[in-house]
């Protein structure tokens, strides 16, 4: 058995820490695409969109992210199709990011009073103009605070991909404590790099809820 | 023909019977206003004559434009209607002066500039041309009321539709307000407003319309409905605003 230094499991943490990054990027960014064109859905005045945006929502907040991670990896097995480990946690973590995106900005959307779309509407403004030039860029000021708050749980949620054998920090971290027998230190690291990723998110969220105040 | 013709005006809310079969002409220059109880169905006209909200029958035209449900003929619509809200309902993020120009842009494609000096020249109409970097909440009650008739002005409507636009107000700011509406209706405006000012009413309005549970109860000339009331109703009203006044 080979031994670590400190250093060595450090610099294996931080190469482990590039794919958690990336895949807290990707699942923000395609989810947040996917959960404005969801949002758009629900705030929709015709029930055949806005009744599949709303139950696509609730279903995936109805169900463990460990599960939809585990349907889309194994799922595909079933039609001898094989997902590769970082596609499935990509694409579960895209769903289920847009869903939880969509509802925060929906509810930001929803809080722009009423009197906003209807004094716009009283200017011939047309609903889509409305919404465009007076609802969402108020929304969007109240939504940054809860949206940079939900990219600290994305970051979490990607070590459930360790499950599924994609070697981000998590995985990188059980490799290691299997090797060195030290779970204490190696654990410990991982918590230590799981903070450096997640603190100044939340940071940014608080501060923000003061700086985006729409009445300032 | 009048300028806003209304007839047979019907409106519920589910099972509730707001607005009862209301027929009204109003002619260009008239300055109506609308008294009666709260609930009495006063701001859910006004919301149908610019189609904010949908009557269930009857006929409303506004300079011969029809008040339809499709978004494109009730944006014509309300080219000509401008409404004005109790609670204001500025845009808080923008400025008073962008307050006043982003429907130029967007709805009349105005460019930037042009829509500027509209909204400019509009807010110093009502006094405030001096504000026009102010955001909202820096303007006082009173202000932001102005700001909301300039922004409704810039998009040069026949007809003003104010719903109790001082009621928000404290005391002291409600005259500033009244004014900026005294003097368009001197130049001519075409205004139906609710409002619990009754002699701002008394001195100013060609006509005052009662509502009562629905239905136009009374209307007539200032000088006769306030000085000679002939249904029980009004008399009731009318009795207990007055008291409501020197009680204050
Ligand atoms: N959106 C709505 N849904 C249900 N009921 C409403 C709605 N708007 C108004 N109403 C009811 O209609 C009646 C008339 O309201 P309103 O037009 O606001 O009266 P006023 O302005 O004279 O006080 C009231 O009983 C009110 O509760
Ligand atoms: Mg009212």
């Amino acid at each position: 058995m080979t031994d670590f230094t400190l250093q060595q499991i450090i610099y294996a943490l931080v190469l482990g820490a590039r794919w958690t990054v990336l895949l807290s990027l990707s699942a923000f960014i395609l989810g947040g695409i996917l959960g404005l064109v969801l949002m758009l859905g629900t705030i929709s005045q015709r029930k055949w969109v806005k009744l599949p945006a709303l139950g696509f929502i609730w279903l995936v907040q109805a169900t463990p992210l460990l599960m939809q991670l585990f349907l889309i990896f194994f799922g595909p097995a079933l039609f001898g199709k094989d997902v590769p480990a970082w596609m499935a946690a990509c694409i579960a973590l895209t769903l289920w990011s847009s869903a939880y995106l969509a509802e925060i900005w929906r509810g930001s959307v929803l809080a722009v009073q009423k009197g906003q779309t209807e004094a716009a509407l009283s200017l011939a403004m047309l609903r889509g103009q409305a919404l465009r030039y007076v609802v969402l860029p108020q929304a969007v000021r109240m939504a940054l605070p809860p949206t940079a708050g939900f990219m600290v749980q994305i970051v979490k949620s990607t070590a459930l991909a360790s499950i599924v054998g994609f070697t981000e920090l998590m995985k990188t971290g059980n490799i290691l404590s299997n090797v060195t027998l030290d779970p204490f230190v190696v654990y410990g690291l991982v918590a230590i790099v799981y903070f450096c990723l997640c603190y100044p998110l939340s940071l940014v969220s608080r501060k923000m809820e003061t700086v985006f105040d729409v009445t300032r | 023909m009048s300028l806003v013709k209304i007839e047979g005006l019907c409106k519920s809310f589910g099972g509730l019977e707001v607005l009862r079969d209301i027929s009204l002409d109003v002619e260009r220059g008239e300055v109506i206003a609308l008294i009666g109880k709260s609930g009495s169905g006063k701001s859910t006209f006004l919301r149908c004559i610019n189609g904010l909200e949908q009557m269930n029958s009857g006929t409303i035209h506004v300079d011969a434009e029809p008040v339809e449900a499709d978004e494109r003929k009730l944006q014509k619509l309300r080219l000509k209607v401008g409404m004005i809200f109790q609670q204001f309902n500025l845009f808080p993020h923008l400025t008073a002066l962008d307050n006043t120009a982003l429907a130029l842009r967007v709805v009349k494609n105005m460019s930037a500039a042009e829509a500027r000096a509209v909204g400019l020249a509009r807010l110093e109409k009502v006094g405030l041309g001096h504000r026009a970097d102010s955001r909202p909440h820096q303007l006082s009650g009173g202000q932001q009321q102005r700001v909301a008739i300039a922004r409704a002005l810039a998009m040069d409507p026949v007809v003003l539709l104010c719903d109790e636009v001082t009621s928000a107000l404290d005391p002291e700011l409600v005259e500033e307000v009244l004014q900026v509406i005294r003097r368009l209706a001197e130049e001519g405006m075409t205004v139906i407003m609710v409002t619990h000012e009754m002699s701002f009413a008394r001195s100013v309005c060609s006509r005052v319309v009662f509502m009562h549970e629905g239905r136009l109860h009374e209307m007539g000339h200032p000088e006769e409905v306030f000085g000679n009331p002939k249904t029980p109703e009004l008399r009731q009203f009318l009795g207990q605003t007055a008291s409501a006044a020197t009680a204050e």
